[in-house]
């Protein structure tokens, strides 16, 4: 029997059962993907937002500002790819320039230090690529990116360094009340009994939360779709580009990404299949002209993948963060600012739990800080030489475009949570995420997944179930 | 692999494809011995060591060799003829000052300081990412050459049920390939109103197999199987003349593998790191008649060059880098760099690009160059100013097949301006 069973692998559920293993719990995080960070937590801006934008009051707002200042630790101790960059909310007329004027008063209220209303002047000096219809900026110093992803399997590899468990495969299919707490049924017959529910299930927490009782919400899916370029284009722009929001919506962004990327995006489509994670044709032509209006000279034929990822939009309009039932917690409706908010709820969390009686204390012995593994193209030829030296799969260099070698593919294959397919192990190495999109590297990819795991090569998936890679032998 | 390596190399060669194997073996007919060929994969012969069909060699050999043959006659003769390879090494940099930056498991990373480098990196394929096509991220997608380097180096199957867009030469060789293996291929869907592939391969590929080619043909979504996650058909349609989807010509094809064939990618990350400024219509560096790049010294032959449609002549090219290069090192870099005329060539009215794109001697030359559609009954003319320096008329001229045009150094030596001018006439 678990203390706590989180139901949900991505940020939101990573960061409560981190946060919840440092308190001492026994900590059981269930996840019906083949991997963690397979929702919103793998397909969204992997922007660190300020805080200027949310109502005050609100727990977007509250949680949104806490979470913003907890998260350059949070990301060293994790070691994430994590950037200070800043970023500028541009406006095109005078309607903007009044809103601009009132996203500056909220950040205040809120508490976001270093706010500044920018003229045209100041605002194209601090980034020449703005489109000459940008006329006015909010200049917000502590915008930041990080790896969204990368953050989500780091958080869960430290909860499990600590004690936690994962089951990955594991869709909740029916929550019981039991004396002691709670029994989570899995689809494919496994239980598991838990003192308290943590329900961080992203799109699904409404139909998590109904098993259990709680009819008090639903959550709806809104699609965002983006565009990835070359990294040689990262630098098209030096802070994240955000438009004013407006009747017209939010706008789209245009960001450098922790790992030097361009992104841009996303669109915004409220859609009633919580499982369509297609990009539409539609969709894409959208962000590509709004995102013109603001930054001049986007090289899109220098795209090298587009996705989409959705959000979970809760019926409040504010994060859904309470206990209804005995020992059932939700975190639903976590939309952006969800990602920078993660630490945050995380111990908004565990004092719902403290309060209710549940025995946390910190651990002395829990270790906040996870290996970080060599990132090969990022050390001098003296760091590379001495890592070669002891492990000569270091100078075997797999994936070209990125710089990835079999030493870091090995390295991470073995790291909590331990990756089990060719998408896993991309999203912790960064191997055939590049300019090719593992035209070259696939093969052996394959080859050295199967040899490290022990999984069959021919039963090696691209993402889990049944998406294999080849279908059999030649004659 | 035991011998030690220098720190100091009169000519490294980045790439032991057949474009850096005819460069070092021309290089060493020259008379050059201090040579290192830098070769990332486990073997000479890069992609030709997957292209096992036949084909290749009939103009340089006058015989039809498999690509591994091809790739053995070369890799013999570098072996014969001691010219030193590192293989399972990747060049992670090249500096403007020639300095080769290089990683492998044995030696560790290290750098050579070069006189002269040859580029040979050959070229990668647009991936899926790259197209804009809509919909799901399934497996059952791959470029031609992954699933080709699948089907012919691992004996395994990518997938039963096959529509192939874009067709390049790969994925006509592959759509034969996959048939010859019992899985069905329904369509090849291109792009344009013609094939980005070679006639030869149109013929013995598609038409041979009853495989159907689909011009003006795009792949507009693809779809997922939710339960299983491998692809589970395409949704295709016709295009216009601007290459817009005309509606009520939609369709799909339930299929399990998509390949793409929709064009090579020179791959130069390196080149620009050394500073060297690329030919957008190429994508590789622009060239002058010696295959010398803008920085003196470093030249740059094949695919990574321009992608050539055979092997044959990327060999071709690269003697005339590896000859370049001992020359450039035997007179010493001040004669290579000083008092060379500079005339630039400019292509114009259906002449996509030329090979090289600069002249810097008035010496015997060969321009190579694609035209940007199907032209009939049309003449490429070179001018100097008014006067025609050289013609060359075909009955029919295509995008996938590279033409040539002769100019004499005699003629060169006497120009009006510092430009020619390359351009279609007479054409239909």
């Amino acid at each position: 029997m678990f203390d706590v069973a989180v139901v949900g692998a991505g940020v939101t559920g990573g960061m409560v059962a981190r946060e919840l293993t440092r308190q001492g719990l026994a900590v059981c995080l269930l996840e019906k993907e083949s991997d963690v960070a397979m929702g919103a937590s793998r397909a969204n801006s992997g922007i660190v937002h300020a805080g200027y934008d949310a109502l005050p009051g609100t727990l977007k707002a509250t949680l949104n500002v806490r979470g913003a200042a907890m998260m350059e630790q949070v990301a060293s101790e994790l070691g994430v790819s994590f950037r200070r960059c800043g970023s500028l909310v541009v406006g095109f007329d005078e309607a903007d320039r009044q809103t601009l004027r009132r996203l500056y008063e909220r950040g205040l209220t809120n508490g976001v230090s270093g706010l500044e209303l920018l003229s045209r002047q100041a605002v194209h000096d601090k980034e020449p690529n703005l489109t000459e219809e940008v006329c006015e900026a909010l200049w917000v110093p502590t915008g930041a990116i990080i790896c969204p992803y990368g953050l989500t399997i780091a958080a869960i590899g430290n909860a499990m360094d600590n004690g936690a468990e994962l089951l990955t495969g594991f869709a909740v299919s029916a929550l019981e009340k039991t004396p002691e707490g709670w029994q989570l049924q899995g689809a494919d017959g496994r239980q598991v009994t838990a003192r308290a529910v943590v329900n961080c299930a992203g799109l699904y927490a409404d139909e998590v939360a109904r098993m259990a009782g709680d009819h008090s919400f639903t959550i709806r899916a809104r699609r965002g779709e983006y565009l990835m370029l070359d990294r040689a284009c990262g630098g098209l722009v030096n802070h994240t580009v955000f438009m004013t929001p407006s009747e017209r919506g939010k706008g789209v962004l245009v960001t450098p990404t922790a790992h030097g990327n361009l992104l841009v995006g996303p669109s915004s489509e409220d859609i009633d299949d919580k499982g369509d994670t297609a990009t539409t044709a539609a969709g894409l032509a959208a962000v590509k002209s709004k995102a013109s209006r603001s930054v001049r000279g986007i090289p899109f034929h220098r795209v090298i993948t587009s996705f989409s990822g959705l959000r979970a939009v809760g019926s409040s309009g504010d994060f859904i963060i309470n206990m209804p039932l005995p020992g059932f917690v939700n975190c639903a409706g976590i939309e952006s600012p969800g990602l920078t908010a993660a630490p945050a709820i995380a111990l908004y969390v565990a004092e719902l739990l403290r309060a209710a009686g549940y025995p946390l204390s910190p651990r002395t012995d829990f270790v906040p800080v996870r290996r970080k593994n060599p990132i090969f193209r990022e050390l001098t030829d003296d760091e590379k030489n001495r890592l070669i030296r002891e492990d000569p799969r270091y100078g075997r260099v797999v994936c070209r475009c990125e710089t990835v070698t079999e030493g870091e593919l090995v390295a991470a294959i073995h790291q909590h949570p331990r990756p089990h397919d060719m998408d896993a192990l991309k999203r912790r190495t960064r191997c055939g995420m590049g300019r090719c999109q593992g035209g070259f590297c696939t093969p052996l990819v394959q080859e050295i997944l199967a040899r490290e795991t022990g999984i069959p090569e021919q039963a090696v998936t691209k993402s889990g179930r049944e998406s294999y890679l080849y279908v059999g032998q030649t004659k | 692999m035991s011998d030690k390596l220098s720190n100091k190399t009169a000519l490294v060669i980045i790439g032991g494809g057949p474009a850096g194997m005819g460069a070092a073996l021309a290089a060493h007919a020259a008379g050059e011995r201090d040579i290192l060929i830098l070769e990332r994969g486990g073997a000479l012969g890069g992609i030709l060591q997957q292209c096992i069909h036949s084909g290749f060699g009939v103009h340089r050999f006058g015989e039809e060799l498999t690509g591994p043959e091809y790739a053995h006659r070369d890799a013999a003769r570098v072996a014969a003829l001691h010219i030193p390879v590192r293989l399972n090494t990747m060049v992670t940099a090249i500096d403007p000052d020639k300095t080769v930056h290089a990683v492998n498991p044995t030696d560790g990373a290290f750098t050579v300081q070069a006189n002269a480098v040859i580029l040979a990196m050959g070229c990668r394929e647009r991936p899926m990412g790259a197209l804009g096509i809509a919909g799901d991220r399934p497996a059952g997608i791959f470029t031609a050459g992954t699933a080709q380097k699948y089907v012919n180096t691992k004996g395994c199957m990518p997938g039963r049920e096959v529509v192939i867009l874009g067709s390049g030469d790969i994925g006509l060789i592959m759509a034969r390939r996959m048939t010859l293996e019992g899985a069905t291929v329904k369509a090849v869907c291109e792009l344009l109103p013609y094939s980005g592939g070679l006639a030869r391969n149109i013929q013995q590929c598609l038409r041979d197999f009853d495989i159907p080619l689909l011009l003006s043909h795009t792949v507009t979504r693809v779809h997922r199987d939710r339960a299983g996650g491998r692809l589970s058909g395409v949704s295709i349609t016709e295009v216009d003349a601007d290459r817009r989807p005309i509606p009520g010509t939609e369709g799909e094809i339930p299929c399990d593998t998509l390949l793409l064939s929709c064009g090579l990618i020179p791959e130069n990350e390196l080149t620009q790191l050394a500073g060297i400024p690329l030919d957008s219509s190429t994508g590789g560096a622009a060239v002058d008649q010696d295959r010398m790049t803008a920085v003196p010294g470093i030249f740059a032959c094949g695919n990574v060059l321009h992608v050539h449609d055979l092997v044959d002549y990327v060999s071709e090219e690269a003697a005339i880098a590896g000859r370049a290069a001992v020359a450039y090192l035997t007179a010493g870099a001040d004669a290579a760099g000083s008092d060379r005329p500079a005339v630039e060539i400019r292509c114009e009215g259906g002449v996509r690009y030329t090979v090289p794109q600069r002249l810097s001697a008035a010496k015997d030359v060969t321009l190579y160059f694609r035209v940007d559609k199907v032209y009939r009954n049309a003449a490429v003319s070179v001018y100097d100013g008014d006067r025609l320096l050289a013609s060359v008329k075909k009955v029919k001229m295509v995008p996938a097949e590279m033409e040539r045009v002769s100019l004499k150094g005699e003629a060169l030596k006497r120009l009006s301006g510092t430009t020619l001018v390359v351009k279609l006439e007479g054409r239909s």
